[in-house]
């Protein structure tokens, strides 16, 4: 499990699961400094030392969309295997037991909470920079200075669990990160989040590199 | 906690940025990629790109734009003009565009809008409109095309509504009347407008100084504040405005 390359640019698979506009997350990690592959490849995925689970649109339809592509076993397995895994916007969500948005849908249920529209009392979607409320301590956050902004572009939101480690606050606290052991997941987009975005892509790609040379 | 949204605009032709940029420190006034990184250092939250091209054989070019921009820019950028299938839409957002703005597609086939909200999620689907007061009215607006050149007979107030009901995640209002003009947002449209959507309206048209973009919010109720001209030439950058914004107690992401 986990590849480092020679070059030392660790080899992160970012989950193809064929809906459009997958594309900016994998140019992200590929700007600090991962070998990043948009595939569907199980082997890939196998000799990754990291897997990213991305997801734009809906809940409904992504969930359909990484079942149709059996990639919600191959996610679960990943993710059982101990290999670092990040969920972002979308494939945050699909991470939690379900949705409002598509109550007839199972999401992968590695988080407990369910995804719940935000409150009528402010502008759906949330379409804005927000500052980043760190509720705890975690590598994901590190390094990002006292204000911290990134890009929100979302209409639901997970309940708060012991898995939040940041909030931000959007007619109240809304689940902005959570992790739980090898798991990461941003309800913001790093990828569209400028230099801050960008350190948190950086503080996973660390984390995947550092996890794959303890198994090597 | 709401943050208004600062977003400067670029005017680009086959792929060049045209309408005179004239930075310091840029070393090709044409290239996309340059002044979207320049505009990002600025503090620019978003990026609106406003396709001009004439040819329909050149779009490609724009594709390949929008593929470089994503590449090299990570701040969300959208882009409008000559959008009118979902298929366009698809290679835009596939290139790395994070929306697409749609406008005169959106009148002639008012679906269209529901087609790529469906298809991509509303977050991505932007609804231009531009507008006209109907004889100098402050209270009756009416949607123009081709550069506020051709009447539509829509009501404005009418239509953003009814592009919500279809989907739009996002409305961008330039008012035709101020647009140039360097007098200030219309302030009366732009009220009207927010008041009659849920969803986030971008305001644009008539920016000449940082003022008149604390008035489009504070009075106007605009979401996010777009402009042009100010940006480019270098006469205020994107940190001034969120200086003044902050100053005028608007909350906005603090400049780099």
């Amino acid at each position: 499990m986990g590849t480092v390359q020679a070059e030392g640019r660790p080899l992160l698979a970012v989950l193809d699961y064929g809906i459009g506009n997958l594309h900016s997350a994998h140019k992200g990690f590929s700007q600090v400094g991962a070998d990043t592959r948009l595939t569907a490849d199980r082997g890939l995925i196998a000799d990754a030392c990291g897997v990213v689970l991305p997801g734009v649109g809906a809940f409904g339809p992504c969930m359909r969309a990484l079942r149709a592509a059996g990639l919600d076993e191959v996610a679960m397995d990943r993710i059982g295997a101990g290999v670092p895994f990040f969920g972002i916007c979308i494939g945050m969500q699909m991470l939690f037991a379900g949705s409002e948005e598509a109550p007839d849908i199972d999401g992968l249920g590695v988080f407990n909470e369910s995804v719940r529209l935000l409150p009528d009392t402010v502008k759906r979607p949330q379409i804005q920079w927000n500052r980043l409320n760190a509720t705890t301590e975690h590598p994901m956050l590190a390094d990002l200075g006292d204000d911290a902004w990134v890009y929100f572009v979302h209409s639901y939101a997970a309940d708060p669990g012991e898995e939040v480690i940041a909030t931000c606050d959007y007619g109240g606290p809304v689940t902005a990160a959570v992790a739980r052991d090898n798991v990461w997941a941003a309800q913001f987009h790093p990828e569209k989040s400028g230099s801050t975005g960008l350190r948190i892509l950086s503080n996973f790609v660390a984390y995947a590199s550092a996890a794959a040379k303890v198994v090597a | 906690m709401r943050a208004i949204r600062v977003i400067p605009c670029l005017d680009v032709d086959a792929a060049r940025v045209v309408k005179g940029i004239n930075f310091v420190d840029i070393r090709d006034a044409g290239d996309p990629v340059e002044l979207a990184a320049a505009y990002d250092a600025q503090g620019a939250d978003e990026l609106v790109f406003l396709d001009i091209t004439a040819s329909s054989d050149q779009r490609d070019t724009t594709v390949q734009m929008a593929r470089a921009v994503a590449d090299q820019v990570f701040i969300p950028f959208t882009i409008g003009g000559g959008i009118r299938t979902v298929d366009d839409a698809r290679r835009l957002l596939m290139a790395g565009a994070d929306k697409v703005s749609v406008m005169t597609a959106a009148i002639k086939r008012p679906v269209l809008v529901t087609e790529i909200s469906r298809e991509f999620g509303a977050q991505c689907c932007v609804v231009a409109i531009d507008a006209r007061r109907v004889n100098g009215s402050d209270d009756a607006f009416e949607v123009y095309t081709h550069g506020g050149r051709t009447r539509t007979g829509i009501d404005a107030l009418k239509w953003a509504s009814e592009v919500q009901r279809l989907g739009a995640g996002e409305i961008l209002l330039t008012s035709m009347d101020t647009d140039g003009t360097k007098d200030g947002f219309d302030i009366p449209l732009t009220a009207a407008v927010t008041a009659a959507v849920d969803i986030p309206v971008i305001a644009s048209g008539g920016v000449g100084t940082l003022q008149h973009m604390v008035e489009g919010v504070t009075d106007g109720g605009a979401d996010a504040v777009l402009a042009a001209s100010i940006f480019h030439f270098g006469e205020h950058t994107v940190a001034d405005a969120k200086r003044v914004l902050a100053a005028n107690g608007v909350t906005v992401r603090p400049p780099n």
